[in-house]
C-alpha cells in the first residue's frame, strides 16, 4: 500500500542520471501527476557512481526524506553492477532495467539477482552511439522505462520531450531528431525474461 | 492565469526574482545556492530583466553592494549560503538597522567545521539577531511564493527579509510548482516604497551616522519596538497575500491540531515530512499534529503558545544546535515563549539532520514514541536528544 511510486536511477558522473531524473518527472508533470525528482549529491566526479530519484504520485507529495525501496530500478551502465548494490531496497515485484549487451536471464545469473525481481535489458548504449552519436544512454533509459512501466503515455512523452529538447538544443536539430530515434529504438528494443 | 510547471527550489526562487526585476542584484557564488544567481544572470544577459547585476569579489561585499543600492532607493536582492551568510554576518546587522527592504535568497547549509555542503540551519540560525523577517519553505512552491512575498513586506515594513530553502533536499528538488503570470506579481509589488533616498540631493540626508551613549539607545529601542509591532501587519500582509494571490498561508501552520494530544513543531522541509508521518499515526488512531513554524523571525510567540495550549506532549525538530548546553534554537525559543504560559506541554528537543542528514518515516514515528513515553513520565529525563547518530 505504497502512496507513491518511487523510481532509483544509478549512473556514473557525465551520463546524464539527473538529467533524465528531472526529464521524466516534467514529463509526468504534463500528465497531470505529482512529482518529485532529486538527485543524490556526493563528490560527484566524472565517472563516479551517482544516483538520482523520481517520486510520483496523483495526490500532492509532502515527504522529503530519500527513496529506501523503489519500484523501479534504472541501471545507466551495467558495470557499476560490479561495485554497487543496484537492487538495494528492491521489494517483491520491483522492476529493474539495465542499459547491457546481455539478456536478462544472463544478469540474473551474473548478480544472483532473486526471481521476485523481474529484470528488463536494452542496448542504450548501443542505440546512443548510433543515433545521437555519442554514449548517453539516458534518453532511451527513459524510453524503456516507459515502455516497461506503462506510466507514461509514450507518445505524448515523445512530443513532451521533443520540445523540451528543441528549446535546449535550438542550434543542433540533429541532436533533437537522434534522441527521439534513440528513445523509440529503446521503446522498441527492451527485452524481459 | 497561473501556468503549472516543474522546478527546484533554486529554479523557483530565480524564476520569483525574474518576476520581481529587481534595480540591483549582487552577489558572490557559494554552493548550494550558487543556480539562483547563475539563472538569474542569464535573465540579466538575455534582457528578460532590467535589473544591474553586480558579481562582487566575495559575498560581504554582495551584502555591502545591496545596502549601498537599498539606501539609493533601488529593489534589491541577493542570493548565498552557509559559509556567505557568515561572511555578510556584520553587514547584516547594518542592514536591519539601516531599515533596508533588501531581500536574500538564502539556502540552508552547515556551517564549518568540518566542511560539509548539506542542509542544517545553522547558517540562517545564527543570523537570526540581526533584526531580519525570516522565513522557512516547506518546497518550492513555497520558495516561490515566499520570495515574492518577501520583497513585500520588507517594502512596506522597511525590515530586510531572508526567505530560506533547504540545502538540497529543496533546492536541487524538482517539484510542480505554480507560477502567476509576470504582471500579476509586478502588480502585487506596486511601484517600491522607501523610507528614504540616499540621492534626493533637495533633501540631502546621512544614512549609517554615528550615535553614541546620547541616542543609540533610543534607535535600537524603536527598532526593537517596531519589530514588535510588525507582526500584526506581517498578518496583514499575508491575509492580503492569500486573498489577492489564492494562497492559504499563515505564520505558524497548523495541521492535525485541533484534537491533538501531541504533537510536533519543525522549520523547513522536514514538516513536509513530518505531516505525511501525522496521516500515517493518525491512521492507526493516534492523536498527533504538526505545527509549523513558517515565520521564524520575528518569532510569533502568542501563536505558538495558543496552538499549544491543549497539547500534552511537544516534539520540537532542531536542525541546529546552539552549543549552549541546551538543545537546538526552536526548543529555546519556543520554551521561553511558554514560560508564563498556564498550561504548558511537556517539552522535548529532537536534534536531527545536521550537516544533511538524512531523516525518514520511521525516524518521526520513533520520536512520537519517546515524546509520549517522556510524556508519561511527566517530563522526567533529558530534555534534548540527538537522533538519527551512531551510537
Amino acid at each position: 500500500m505504497k502512496d507513491f511510486f518511487e523510481i532509483r536511477w544509478h549512473g556514473r558522473g557525465g551520463q546524464g542520471a539527473k538529467t533524465v531524473a528531472l526529464l521524466f518527472a516534467d514529463s509526468a508533470l504534463a500528465t497531470g501527476k505529482y512529482i518529485q525528482a532529486f538527485p543524490e549529491y556526493g563528490p560527484e566526479r566524472m565517472g563516479a557512481p551517482v544516483q538520482s530519484f523520481n517520486r510520483l504520485s496523483d495526490n500532492k507529495i509532502t515527504i522529503h526524506s530519500p527513496i529506501k525501496n523503489p519500484d523501479v530500478v534504472v541501471v545507466l551502465d551495467q558495470s557499476l553492477m560490479d561495485t554497487v548494490d543496484t537492487t538495494s531496497g528492491m521489494e517483491k515485484g520491483g522492476i529493474i532495467i539495465i542499459n547491457t549487451v546481455k539478456k536478462p536471464s544472463e544478469i540474473r545469473e551474473k548478480y544472483k539477482i532473486n526471481d521476485s525481481i523481474k529484470i528488463f535489458t536494452v542496448d542504450a548504449s548501443k542505440i546512443s552511439i548510433e543515433e545521437i552519436g555519442v554514449n548517453k544512454p539516458n534518453t532511451p533509459m527513459f524510453g524503456a522505462l516507459v515502455k516497461v512501466t506503462k506510466i507514461l503515455d509514450f507518445e505524448r512523452m515523445l512530443k513532451d520531450t521533443e520540445e523540451k529538447m528543441k528549446k535546449k538544443f535550438a542550434n543542433k536539430p540533429e541532436v533533437v531528431e537522434g534522441n527521439i530515434k534513440a528513445i523509440k529504438r529503446a521503446y522498441e528494443e527492451v527485452v524481459s525474461e | 492565469m497561473t501556468k503549472i510547471v516543474a522546478k527546484t527550489g533554486n529554479e523557483a526562487m530565480a524564476e520569483a526574482m525574474r518576476q520581481i526585476n529587481p534595480d540591483v542584484v549582487a552577489a558572490y557564488p557559494i554552493t548550494p545556492a550558487t543556480e539562483i544567481v547563475q539563472i538569474f544572470s542569464s535573465f540579466v544577459s538575455n534582457g528578460e530583466v532590467d535589473t544591474l547585476f553586480v558579481p562582487t569579489e566575495s559575498e560581504h561585499s554582495a551584502i555591502s553592494a545591496c545596502v549601498g543600492a537599498a539606501a539609493a532607493g533601488a529593489r534589491v536582492m541577493t542570493g548565498t549560503s552557509s559559509q556567505g551568510l557568515a561572511l555578510m554576518h556584520e553587514v547584516l546587522f547594518i542592514a536591519g538597522g539601516l531599515r533596508l527592504p533588501i531581500v536574500i535568497c538564502e539556502v540552508n547549509r552547515a556551517l564549518s567545521s568540518p566542511i560539509n555542503i548539506h542542509c542544517d540551519h545553522s547558517d540562517t540560525m545564527a543570523s537570526r539577531d540581526a533584526g531580519w523577517i525570516q522565513i522557512f519553505s516547506e518546497d518550492p512552491q513555497e520558495a516561490y511564493d515566499q520570495t515574492i512575498l518577501a520583497m513585500k513586506l520588507s517594502e512596506q515594513l522597511f525590515v530586510p527579509s531572508m526567505v530560506t530553502t533547504d540545502g538540497f533536499i529543496i533546492s536541487h528538488a524538482m517539484q510542480r510548482v505554480e507560477i502567476f503570470d509576470d504582471n500579476e506579481v509586478q502588480e502585487y509589488l506596486g511601484e517600491p516604497k522607501r523610507p528614504y533616498n540616499l540621492l534626493d540631493v533637495d533633501n540631502p540626508i546621512t544614512v549609517g551616522p554615528l550615535a553614541l551613549q546620547d541616542y543609540f539607545m533610543e534607535i535600537k529601542v524603536q527598532q526593537a519596538n517596531f519589530i514588535k509591532e510588525s507582526r500584526s501587519k506581517i498578518k496583514e500582509i499575508l491575509n492580503d497575500f492569500n486573498k489577492k494571490m489564492k494562497r492559504d498561508y499563515s505564520v505558524v501552520e497548523k495541521y492535525m491540531m485541533d484534537d491533538a494530544e501531541f504533537c510536533f513543531v519543525a522549520l523547513g522541509s522536514t514538516a513536509g515530512t513530518l505531516r505525511y508521518t501525522v496521516d500515517r499515526l493518525r491512521k492507526e488512531g493516534e492523536k498527533v499534529g504538526l505545527l509549523k513554524v513558517r515565520f521564524y523571525r520575528p518569532f510569533f510567540e502568542e501563536d505558538i503558545v495558543e496552538s499549544l495550549k491543549n497539547i500534552k506532549g511537544c516534539a520540537i525538530f532542531d536542525r541546529s544546535d546552539m552549543f549552549a548546553g541546551t538543545g537546538g534554537h526552536l526548543f529555546n525559543d519556543v520554551k521561553s515563549a511558554l514560560y508564563n504560559s498556564s498550561s504548558r506541554p511537556f517539552l522535548k528537543d529532537y536534534v536531527y539532520g545536521l550537516g544533511g542528514r538524512d531523516i525518514d518515516v520511521e525516524d518521526i514515528e520513533s520520536v512520537y514514541r519517546d515524546i509520549k513515553e517522556f510524556t508519561e513520565n511527566n517530563g522526567k529525563g533529558e530534555t534534548v536528544k540527538y537522533i538519527t547518530v551512531r551510537e
